[in-house]
């Protein structure tokens, strides 16, 4: 290339300008960093880090996490009909639902009722995108903002009725 | 067989190329993606890419699901724009239904889809820069990447495969601060591509690692079928937002920026100057929005297109994104087909590569932008 430069750009060359206009960048955090404490700073602004598990992030209120059967809360009963709509929408086929016929008093009368028996959910294969929750005509399956769903065994990543209902079982740790 | 060596074995001593497998499980490709290359000293003589180590057989599977159940799939064919994927599925569809949209739900689309298309131009910044070796700006992108993670985990309910989108409208209304944490993150992030480009856009290894290499002409660019970025990095203003408008892009005032020469270092700032533009279309998205409902009145509750077939297309982050849906009348599609803008732009890397070192091969596959969650499908 034979094409002249200026001075200018020549001793900014030189000087590695360039590099250090970057470098004012990074240094213009670090001093910042320095000067701000590190205890309720903005984390966008300084340098932060969560100190997980001993602090818990806090997940948005629509997260879809752990699944939970919901009870009604005034009778304990379940509120889940067996409808089966939640093993009908889910994509990847993670939930069977377990459904009898029985008896229940109503007042005087005895009549037949359809009822839940067991409920099993594959939290492996889920894909947690909702669509069970969104369909659930009674509110009972809901995905929660639980996010742990760590466990020990292949067999304990299917969760049975109980566990659903129980909701899954998280360690605290103290700060 | 006739040969001017003295004998075979001669031959073969006298070769110098040599083969070299790069991936799958190489960082810097971005996934699964194998790339044999054939080189001479370290210069690439030529390249295959072997792909198809992600093949869910999306397409396939969505031949069996009803249509709100293939939602969920289109936010894991580009993992890191899951929210540009959803929607061009649920135009498709609606567009096979002939299904109006509530204005809010049209508004909230396009805000949802620009911060996505700047959460992925942020990664691609991030992982590009740092596969050249820039590791500051690495951190720096992903900062403002997790803002847009946080306002999508709060009006979704999930980071990445957001599912936002359903047939006729949205599943949620925006959550309360919804408006307040996008308008916060919009004042801070033109600066902070600012700082970017102070670290990069003059930094003499990034000019040495990105000007001149990976040079694809605008002819070439055309035959070869890219889009998005990479195409209009070679001098072709190219985008659906505005060759064939969709949703309600037509009320916003944006500009497609594009490239001179098409190298690397052009197609670095049309996805900086995109990363401006979104954030002007969502700026004026926000203060615009209109009240309203987010879903479609009289959306059936069992979809079932009449028979018929739509080919839609978006533009995604990466490039033209296109789904052909054939419908027969029943609740599942009969075919359904993506036009996958990361696998025909990936066509174009050996074009790209051929004549240049290995050490580029790392900046021209994070130049050409792949997922290979929408490569192999």
């Amino acid at each position: 290339m034979s094409e002249r430069r200026s001075i200018g750009s020549v001793l900014s060359r030189l000087l590695l300008v360039d590099l250090f206009k970057g470098l004012a960048v990074t240094l213009r955090y670090n001093a910042r960093a320095l000067v701000e404490a590190r205890d309720g700073a903005d984390p966008t602004q300084a340098i932060y880090t969560a100190q997980y598990p001993k602090e818990r992030p806090l997940v948005g209120e629509r997260w879809r996490g752990a699944p939970k059967l919901n009870n009604d809360p005034r009778t304990g009963e379940s509120l889940c009909i067996a409808c089966n709509i939640c093993a009908l929408v889910c994509p990847v086929d993670v939930i069977s639902v377990g459904q009898a016929n029985r008896e229940v008093r109503d007042g005087e009368k005895r009549k037949k009722k359809k009822v839940l028996t067991t409920f099993e959910f594959d939290t492996s294969r889920c894909m947690f995108c909702g669509l069970c929750q969104e369909q659930c005509p009674t509110l009972c399956l809901e995905l929660t903002q639980e996010f742990e769903l760590a466990v020990e065994s292949r067999a304990g990543l299917v969760w049975d009725r109980e566990m659903l209902e129980k909701g899954i079982h998280v360690v605290t740790y103290k700060k | 067989m006739a040969s001017d060596t003295p004998s075979a074995a001669a031959h073969v001593f006298e070769q110098t190329e040599m083969l070299l497998n790069m991936g799958p499980q190489h960082p810097s490709t971005h996934g699964v993606l194998r790339v044999l290359l054939k080189l001479d000293g370290e210069t690439v003589v030529d390249l295959d890419c072997d792909i198809g180590y992600l093949h869910r057989g999306v397409e396939k599977i969505c031949e069996h699901d009803t249509y709100p159940m293939i939602t969920p799939y289109f936010d894991r064919l580009d993992y890191v724009a899951a929210v540009n994927g959803d929607l061009v599925y649920v135009e498709a569809v609606e567009r096979l239904m002939g299904v109006e949209l509530p204005r809010r739900a049209e508004y909230l689309r396009v805000i949802l889809a620009e911060l996505q298309r700047i959460a992925s131009h942020l990664l691609w910044l991030a992982t590009h820069a740092l596969d050249i070796g820039a590791a500051t700006i690495f951190l720096y992108a992903f900062r403002e990447r997790e803002e847009i993670l946080k306002i999508f985990e709060n009006f979704t309910g999930a980071r990445l495969t957001a599912h936002a989108f359903r047939i006729g409208g949205l599943q949620w209304d925006a959550n309360p601060e919804f408006v307040r944490d996008v308008l916060a993150f919009l004042d801070i992030l033109p600066g902070r591509i600012d700082e970017y480009e102070t670290i990069l856009s003059e930094n003499r290894i990034w000019l040495a690692r990105t000007v001149g290499i990976g040079v694809l002409t605008a002819a070439d660019a055309i035959d070869t079928g890219l889009t998005g970025p990479v195409l209009r990095g070679s001098g072709v203003a190219y985008d659906v937002r505005r060759a064939a408008p969709y949703s309600v892009y037509p009320e916003f005032d944006f500009e497609i920026p594009t490239g001179d020469t098409g190298d690397t270092y052009d197609r670095y700032l049309v996805r900086m100057q995109e990363l401006r533009q979104s954030v002007r279309i969502v700026r004026q998205a926000i203060e615009g929005l209109p009240e309203g409902s987010v879903m479609a009145a009289r959306v059936p509750r069992v979809i079932k297109p009449p028979a018929g077939e739509v080919f839609h297309t978006n533009e995604s982050p990466k490039g033209e994104i296109g789904v052909y849906l054939v419908s027969d009348g029943t609740n599942t599609p009969y075919r359904l087909r993506v036009r996958p803008p990361c696998f025909v732009n990936l066509q174009a890397l050996k074009q790209l590569a051929v004549g240049h070192l290995v050490a580029d091969v790392v900046a021209l596959i994070g130049t050409i932008d792949i997922v290979l969650g929408e490569v192999d499908r």
